[in-house]
């Protein structure tokens, strides 16, 4: 990635389009997106207002799509984005900003804040000031094949073991299979009993699945950093293996962002509509929920709360059936304050967790959550998303929180009874 | 030039002048922001009832859940200047007569009295956000030359109109002559600065509502 300026303003030129002109028209500086920002709410600081994360890109916009700023431009009334403006920035547009978009719902003019930081990014990656962080995930992904490093014989020995422990055959390459099934490297390093509940639930639901040896890697760090070139790589390596294998549906693992990579930009990346469907896997397991084609029996009785990832719920529109799926195997699951559509986020969403310099802020932001959990005092914490999980877990030990965190599926996947029911 | 040649003046030759480039800065700037277009989205959408472009235009005219709480002055001073503002613009009788006059449009109005209690209103409202801007350390940080400027256009016509109605400080054609000098700068920089949102709400709300909706996401 040869970076540099120049590319970097060309790259914003390019997509500046009528929404965000229309957005920068609108703006009339309320200040009401701060109040929604955890980065502005937790610190205080003016600076973390979403709006003004984007002030470069706006006068670019100006400068380069209105007569006046033309003209401002050529009288040397408006002054040009320069790789130092862009290098402060750095922080509003990545550290602070984990793309969660509580601000575009609150905007009374209707700007689509979280929309134009997304493109804001290319800019900020095709001029060379992204984070080394993303940029050291992005360059795993495109290299090895996913963010943390993670290759196929890690994939193929956590199956292994998935297939010792529970009986259960792990499919792999299996042609004409109903679903494939992704995952997120941190589900491989970190949370194995992912792919444990996945055959579980699939073996009893009766459904063919599979994973993919080209394409098992769900994450997408290519979008987070923000640039679709190489976004584009990661997501044509899904397509391919789902065309090849010729699935029905490809789900998405519990990842926010990968949700948002492959079900909403992806179509878009490859430049056509995909020949198969995306579903989360809160999704199809909701999905399978109404059908009766999930049957738990037990509950667990200690008190849960849920923690809605931002790109599963309000920026992806799953609400509802991670409540049903909860309230089918929980007997004392409340809801904190804010939860589902406005809930707040980790704090570590849109590569943000990736950025190692980001880390005290983010352990600030995390004050957000704690107020959420000390509203409800829960017992533990249930989430979709592996990201979310590792933020909240880091923040919970900070702040010194005894609140384990689960996975919503994993926990579904408990309460189906042994095979041969 | 005396009282009365300036009086001529705004209400022949400036008003004219000022129109025109109220109504082809409107126009021109349409035409700059939503030429730019936008890419169709290829995704397979969701649909979910009430996730629209139309329901977002709507729905962003009330505070989300909670967020009233956090402004109130800049919802309720919000509202009542807005408010206050078409009120006084559209149904006091001698503009809806101005406006009879250049478009052969008319419809009833509201008493004088009325429109002077609502005038006083929304003259409060706008001191009270403008102190608010002073006061609310983002509103500060987030504000330029700008953000005052366009208070100040948009103040004067409120102001000078009502003293010129209650016959204070000057003579009523001078007072009269300054209102509609102050309302015809109004037009000839709202369509050049964030005054403009009073055109372009609607397309962002309804973008926003678009994008998010294809997502089954009603926003």
């Amino acid at each position: 990635m040869s970076a540099s300026l120049e590319k970097g303003v060309r790259v914003l030129k390019e997509v500046i389009d009528a929404p965000i002109a229309s957005y920068f028209s609108s703006c009339v500086h309320c200040g009401l997106c701060a109040e929604a920002c955890l980065f502005y709410t937790e610190t205080g600081d003016p600076k973390y207002t979403p709006i003004h994360k984007l002030e470069p890109l706006r006068r670019l916009y100006e400068q380069e799509y209105t007569l006046l700023g033309r003209l401002g431009k050529m009288v040397g009334l408006s002054k040009p984005v320069t790789d130092d403006e862009l290098e402060e920035w750095k922080e509003l547009v990545y550290n602070s900003c984990t793309l969660c978009g509580r601000c575009s719902v609150v905007c009374p003019v209707g700007n689509d804040i979280v929309y134009m930081v997304r493109k804001f990014r290319e800019g900020m990656s095709a001029s060379g000031h992204a984070p080394e962080g993303i940029i050291g995930a992005v360059n795993r992904t495109i290299t090895i094949g996913s963010p943390m490093g993670v290759k196929l014989p890690a994939v193929k020995a956590q199956m292994k073991h998935v297939e010792e422990d529970h009986g259960l055959p792990i499919p792999l390459d299996v042609e004409g299979a109903e679903y494939m099934v992704m995952l997120s490297s941190m589900e491989i390093i970190n949370f194995p009993e992912y792919l444990a509940a996945i055959a579980k639930i699939m073996h009893q639901a009766g459904k063919t699945w599979t994973l993919c040896s080209t394409a098992f890697e769900a994450t997408n760090a290519g979008m987070q950093i923000g640039n679709s070139d190489l976004a584009k790589v990661l997501v044509t390596r899904i397509v391919d293996g789902a065309e090849k294998l010729k699935v029905k549906t490809v789900i998405s693992p519990e990842c926010g962002h990968a949700y948002t990579a492959l079900r909403w930009e992806g179509a878009n990346l490859i430049g056509r509509p995909f020949t198969f469907k995306v579903q989360h896997i809160i999704e199809v397991l909701g999905e399978f929920q109404e059908n009766g084609l999930l049957k738990t029996e037990g509950f667990e009785v200690d008190k849960l709360t849920f923690h809605d990832p931002c790109q599963l719920a309000r920026r992806g529109g799953v609400i509802k059936q991670q409540r049903n799926l909860m309230n089918m195997v929980a007997k004392n699951f409340v809801e904190m304050p804010d939860a589902g559509f406005m809930n707040w986020c980790c704090g570590g969403g849109g590569g943000a967790s990736a950025i190692e310099e980001g880390e005290e802020l983010r352990l600030e932001a995390f004050k957000k959550k704690k107020s959420q959990l000390d509203a409800v005092k829960p017992d533990r914490l249930v989430t979709a998303c592996a990201n979310c999980r590792i933020v909240l877990e880091e923040g919970l030990e900070h702040y010194q929180m005894d609140i384990p965190v689960v996975g919503l599926t994993e926990m579904i996947a408990e309460h189906i009874p042994k095979q041969g029911d | 030039m005396n009282e009365m040649q300036f009086l001529t003046w705004v209400r022949g030759q400036g008003l004219d002048l000022a129109v025109s480039i109220f109504l082809l800065g409107v126009l021109w700037r349409i035409f700059e922001i939503y030429s730019l277009g936008r890419k169709k989205d290829l995704a397979a959408p969701r649909h979910v009832a009430g996730a629209s472009g139309w329901h977002t235009i709507f729905r962003r005219s009330l505070p989300p859940e909670g967020m009233m709480k956090k402004s109130p002055v800049t919802y309720v001073g919000g509202y009542i200047f807005h408010i206050g503002l078409a009120i006084v613009v559209f149904l006091f009788a001698p503009h809806i007569k101005l406006i009879q006059s250049l478009t052969g449009l008319s419809w009833p109005g509201l008493p004088s009295q009325f429109i002077d209690l609502v005038a006083v209103v929304t003259i409060a409202a706008m001191v009270v956000v403008l102190f608010d801007r002073i006061n609310k350390p983002v509103k500060r940080y987030l504000s330029t030359f700008e953000d005052w400027f366009t208070w100040t256009l948009a103040f004067l016509p409120v102001l000078t109109g009502w003293m010129a109605v209650q016959h204070l400080l000057l003579p009523y054609a001078t007072m009269l002559a300054l209102h509609i000098l102050s309302v015809e700068l109004l037009l000839v920089f709202l369509p050049f600065t964030k005054l403009f949102h009073a055109f372009t709400v609607f397309g962002s709300r309804w973008y926003i509502g678009k994008i998010n909706g294809h997502k089954g996401v009603a926003v």
